[in-house]
């Protein structure tokens, strides 16, 4: 599905990554974890084509992204950022439909099933009653949902996310994760997520990458990468792992030193 | 049920709203001035010099005011009408472009660059062969895109355009380019009363040559930019936003600057530097009917005009018989008026 090809970046003298190689399969969910200043983003910018690596590439489907139309990129993937929306004075029905726009020819208008798929999408998301409020009157986990829902509408085959629960307390958190852990399930969808929480990423991926001053430190199921050792050594902390005693996965706690 | 419609309805209410005020503020324009004429003579008149439509009717006015009415108030308020339109356009586009509420032709010295082009060409008299009467206007947008062009480099760092540079890059290239300006105006002595007129921005040098100039352009430049509104509103919501959405920004980004360049340089080529008019309309029509391009673009257009054909109209009889820089009345107008609509809603506007 996609391939990161000996990607390298530097940033004038500053190696940010170095020489990252790994695949995706269609529908798993990859986690990508970290410290500050890992290269996490970076990686994800030059998977979305909005950074030039400065060697190697990233595929889609066996091509090369940066060689693709920007609204072919968008057909493939969205993105749904750590930022979210801004508080601009566009309705959630305008913003969502702007979705849509790779679907959309330049001469084209709107469709009737462009309209139809939004309000689809908002009823599936939870927040048609939003629908003709402006952004700025949204609350942080209403706005991260309508940026959802516009992902959703682009009916993309991957989803990159970009630390989307940076902002949001810890109910909201788990909702956005499981609109696309539901999204996911529904379509195949393939799912590359950035997360600075170590337990939600163990919790929603099937594999786990840990960045570390831009290399890959490791790569593999979330038992083999959440180990102790390894996370003292990357994290210059000293976490207690216990598996969760409901879904089984391994969780951190956190012990002050 | 709201939904996508509603910003077609809102325009089918509001175009010909402010179609109606156009055609009253001009009717109400050529009626004014040193030679008083009523109404219905206005329209028997330009009734008569429309092809076939005019052709059966029996002339029941004098020469004389036929020639005030069709020869010399016509074109200037066309061409009111059109500058108005170009400006008010460009404004909005930069504004909806670089994101900025600030951004006008004038902030980003695109004005002042036209201007510089354009007084060269009047100080030197130079006029081109093949460019003919069209040696002003293509020289205006020409240095107008330069100067565009040395801002947008100065304001690139890194191979990134971060836009509060740009501005401040347009405020240095603007104050370099005033400078220059003023040289031109001290070494122009006898040509430096047209100059300088024309530095303040007017509408009074103009016949129907000029509108033959600007006319297609502006026409061609509406239509070609409604079909990329869209573009506009996802510019909106952050540049990684729209790329991520399937927009390409930096092309996108290019032609909407060269775009509203040129508008500016062709306003600024006919009637000097008119202030405010980029500023204030697109605002006005935002804060009334919302943030949407679609409907902001050609809303402008038609503010614009009306705008500028009024403000003209006060320019030229305020202070009978002496006429005023148009410059002098759209800042007057806006400035209070863009105050009293800050204070009356606050609200973000990107």
């Amino acid at each position: 599905m996609l391939t990161v090809d000996s990607v390298t970046k530097h940033f004038s003298e500053k190696k940010v990554l170095q020489d990252i190689t790994f695949q995706v399969d269609k529908g798993t969910c990859v986690g990508i974890i970290g410290p500050n200043g890992s290269g996490k983003s970076t990686l994800l910018k030059i998977i979305s084509g909005l950074l030039t690596p400065t060697s190697g590439e990233v595929k889609c489907n066996h091509k090369n992204i940066l060689h693709l139309k920007q609204k072919t990129i968008a057909k493939k993937m969205a993105v749904l950022s750590q930022d979210g929306l801004p508080s601009s004075p566009i309705s959630v029905f305008d913003t969502v439909l702007m979705g849509r726009y790779p679907h959309i020819k330049w001469y084209q208008r709107e469709r009737a099933h462009d309209i139809e798929k939004v309000q689809d999408v908002l009823n599936l998301t939870g927040i048609s009653h939003l629908q003709n409020q402006l952004l700025d009157t949204l609350s942080g986990g209403e706005k991260q949902r309508v940026a959802i829902a516009k992902a959703m509408v682009q009916e993309p085959q991957i989803l990159l996310l970009d630390e989307p629960t940076t902002y949001l307390d810890i109910g909201h958190q788990l909702n956005i994760l499981e609109l696309v852990n539901h999204w996911q399930k529904e379509t195949g969808l393939t799912v590359i997520m950035v997360l600075h929480d170590l337990n939600l990423a163990a919790q929603y991926s099937d594999e786990l990458i840990l960045l570390n001053q831009g290399v890959i430190e490791e790569i593999g199921t979330n038992e083999e990468v959440i180990q102790k050792d390894i996370l003292e050594r990357v994290y210059e902390t000293v976490p207690e792992i216990v598996m969760h005693p409901k879904n089984h996965v391994p969780q951190i706690l956190l012990t002050s030193r | 049920m709201k939904g996508p419609q509603n910003y077609s309805q809102k325009l089918m209410i509001w175009i010909p709203v402010l179609l109606i005020v156009l055609l009253l503020t001009v009717t109400i324009s050529i009626t004014i001035g040193s030679a008083d004429i009523d109404m219905m003579t206005v329209w028997l008149v330009i009734g008569s010099n429309i092809p076939f439509l005019g052709d059966g009717m029996e002339q029941t006015w004098k020469d004389s005011t036929e020639t005030i009415i069709w020869n010399i108030r016509m074109p200037r308020i066309i061409l009111g009408m059109l500058v108005g339109a170009a400006l008010a356009m460009a404004g909005a586009i930069y504004q909806g472009v670089l994101r900025n509420p600030l951004a006008d032709p004038f902030i980003l010295g695109v004005s002042s660059g036209s201007a510089l082009g354009a007084a060269l060409v009047l100080l030197f008299g130079f006029e081109s062969m093949v460019l003919g009467q069209f040696t002003l206007p293509v020289v205006a947008f020409g240095s107008g895109l330069l100067t565009l062009f040395v801002v947008y480099t100065l304001a690139r760092i890194n191979y990134r355009l971060q836009m509060e540079t740009l501005i401040l890059a347009g405020v240095v290239v603007q104050a370099f380019i005033a400078s220059m300006l003023s040289l031109i105006l001290a070494l122009s002595d006898e040509k430096m009363q047209t100059i300088m007129y024309w530095m303040m921005g007017s509408l009074s040098l103009t016949d129907w040559s000029y509108n033959r100039v600007i006319f297609p352009f502006v026409l061609l430049t509406i239509l070609f930019v409604t079909f990329l509104t869209r573009e506009l509103n996802m510019l909106a919501l952050g540049e990684e936003a729209a790329y991520h959405s399937g927009v390409s920004v930096q092309k996108v980004r290019l032609i909407l600057l060269v775009v509203a360049s040129l508008l500016t340089g062709v306003a600024v080529s006919v009637s000097g530097t008119i202030g405010f008019v980029g500023l204030i309309i697109p605002h006005m029509i935002r804060l009334l009917f919302g943030s949407d391009y679609r409907i902001i673009l050609p809303l402008s257009v038609l503010g614009g005009a009306i705008f500028l054909v009024g403000a003209d109209t006060i320019a030229r009889t305020i202070l009978e018989p002496r006429e005023l820089p148009i410059g002098i009345i759209t800042a007057f107008l806006g400035a209070p008026f863009f105050g009293y609509l800050l204070r009356k809603k606050k609200s973000n506007y990107f």
